[in-house]
């Protein structure tokens, strides 16, 4: 994206000024000897939502997972380039994965909670990284289930196993304890893909409402769900950045033939 | 025939050769727990528990074979039981593609199906041969060796099935990966690796052969690790298999005692962990 698009971008974008928080600078990533992501060059903004839309297989998870490091986990892949976490290059040796994915929180598709009690499931983040008394440990989480809007119906049964709520509430439950960590960028893997619409809903009010504290990028197989809740919006395609722009902008009159045949349904 | 009543007809088939093959099972399992119950609850008395082991004719108890019995089981267990957990989480989440992985678990594997007389002849051979005479100690080191296997084997079975997307939920947290172990991966499947141990003391409970070349076994009160030490199998072997009836009395009280313990310790396991999960 050259400095003209950025430029455009600012004075489209609204309130306050566009700096980008996550950027790609000729980033390949290999799962073995596939090459998965090819020459990706994206810039995430600071407390903007971005959301990447595409076929599946088409990489935007793998480029999600990415932005923590997650692919460490696993020896066969790597990645090349260069990926900025506010101007430093995560990439680099020597960056501290657990200082990184405390910046960088993820959920996931399916909900992932702890075998723990509802309390110890957003307790067990914070304690990583802070040294908190108990008082402070009890704030903490009432702040973090207030702010995933689980408060007022787990406030009674925190000490109840954290598998016992329903799905819908088990995914508030892991982004409860993502922003729990008050990490400054927040990456949702599709994360209302295996949801209800009335959760659906409820998660999508919480994007809204987390969008002025953190920067989200977010991965959907729902082009609605991006047109509704997203600032910016990626295209991807055979693990290719095939657009990237504000939502409204590549919604409405996407730049590239390959994009307005997806979004008008005539592909993908 | 149409294609359902066809299928219907083999679900049938099926079923019933499912029932016949389950009963089949459970008629000699009653059997024997019958049998055990039958022979074994009129020996049961105030002085099995207090009493030593009896010279034949005489009146006894088992009081040093049970509290042997006992100490040597739980010792083993307490060794060996680490042992295999700290293995297990090796083979699982650290060694898991790596050669030493591969062939300890390869080396496991022979351990777990390796006759148990083997395993009491080693330790006779290093340990007892060496020292120069039977210890409960040698026996306590037999039976470790029973257990690990098995725990190593159960443990690295239960984490595997934990579910990566826990792992990874974890470490976006920015856990460290001791932490992602213990208190996640391994919380999750605690209920499995516990059921291992308990796979293991149940089996070793009742080993015979490796204490025969190990612990032996003393007619008289010892709980001295370096001395020969009193146990429920050694002594329901030798009670069983002679001609004396108030012996053969006492072996089947021992069996009963023997079956009571392991059933009343999965009972009760399985209680704290359905308390434990319904929360």
């Amino acid at each position: 994206m050259n400095m003209n698009d950025t430029q455009q971008v600012i004075s489209a974008g609204g309130e306050g000024q566009l700096v980008p928080q996550i950027e790609c600078r000729n980033f390949d990533f290999y799962y073995g000897k596939f090459h998965a992501l090819k020459n990706i060059n994206l810039q995430i903004y600071k407390k903007r939502v971005t959301s990447f839309i595409g076929p599946s297989g088409c990489g935007k998870s793998t480029l999600l997972r990415t932005m923590n490091r997650m692919y460490d986990l696993y020896p066969e892949q790597r990645a090349t380039g260069e990926l900025l976490l506010d101007g430093n290059n995560m990439l680099a040796a020597g960056v501290d994965l657990n200082t990184l994915r405390a910046k960088v929180g993820m959920v996931f598709q399916k909900p992932t909670p702890f075998p723990m009690s509802i309390f110890e499931n957003i307790a067990f983040g914070v304690r990583l990284h802070e040294k908190l008394s108990k008082g402070q440990v009890e704030e903490r989480v009432e702040w973090a289930l207030r702010k995933a809007a689980l408060w007022d119906e787990v406030k009674n049964i925190l000490t109840r196993s954290g598998m016992s709520l329903s799905g819908g509430q088990q995914q508030r439950l892991c982004i409860a304890r993502a922003v729990a960590v008050k990490p400054e960028v927040l990456l949702l893997d599709e994360p209302t893909s295996a949801l209800d619409p009335i959760s659906t809903m409820a998660i999508e009010e919480l994007v809204n409402e987390l969008k002025g504290e953190f920067t989200i990028a977010i991965v959907t197989h729902n082009m609605q769900q991006a047109a509704r809740i997203s600032d910016y919006t990626a295209y991807m395609y055979l693990g290719e950045m095939v657009e990237f722009g504000e939502t409204d902008q590549v919604f409405i009159k996407p730049k590239n033939k390959q994009t307005e045949d997806y979004i008008t349904g005539r592909f993908g | 025939m149409n294609l359902l009543t066809r299928r219907k007809l083999i679900n049938q088939t099926a079923l019933t050769l499912s029932l016949f093959a389950m009963s089949f099972g459970l008629v000699w399992l009653i059997w024997i727990l019958w049998t055990t119950l039958e022979l074994g609850i009129s020996g049961l008395s105030f002085s099995l528990f207090t009493q030593m082991t009896p010279a034949p004719g005489n009146s006894g108890g088992l009081a040093n074979a049970i509290a042997g019995s006992a100490v040597i089981v739980g010792l083993a267990t307490l060794l060996g039981t680490p042992i295999g957990i700290l293995t297990g989480i090796y083979l699982a989440e650290y060694g898991q593609h790596t050669w030493l992985g591969k062939s300890t678990r390869f080396i496991n594997d022979i351990l777990l199906s390796a006759p148990s007389i083997v395993i009491g002849l080693f330790i006779y051979a290093v340990y007892v041969a060496n020292v120069g005479k039977f210890s409960a100690f040698s026996g306590i080191l037999a039976l470790a060796l029973i257990v690990i296997p098995v725990v190593v084997a159960t443990t690295e079975n239960m984490l595997r099935l934990v579910p990566n997307t826990l792992r990874e939920a974890a470490y976006a947290l920015g856990a460290p990966k001791r932490i992602v172990i213990m208190s996640v991966t391994l919380k999750a499947s605690v209920a499995g690796v516990i059921t291992g141990v308990l796979l293991a003391v149940a089996r070793i409970t009742g080993e015979t052969a490796p204490l025969l070349f190990t612990a032996l076994s003393n007619q008289f009160w010892s709980l001295d690790l370096n001395e020969p030490m009193a146990n429920l199998p050694v002594t329901i072997f030798k009670f069983a298999m002679s001609p004396f009836a108030d012996w053969q009395q006492l072996a089947w009280a021992g069996v009963f005692l023997i079956t009571l313990g392991v059933l009343g310790l999965n009972i009760i396991t399985r209680i704290l962990f359905r308390n434990k999960h319904q929360q």
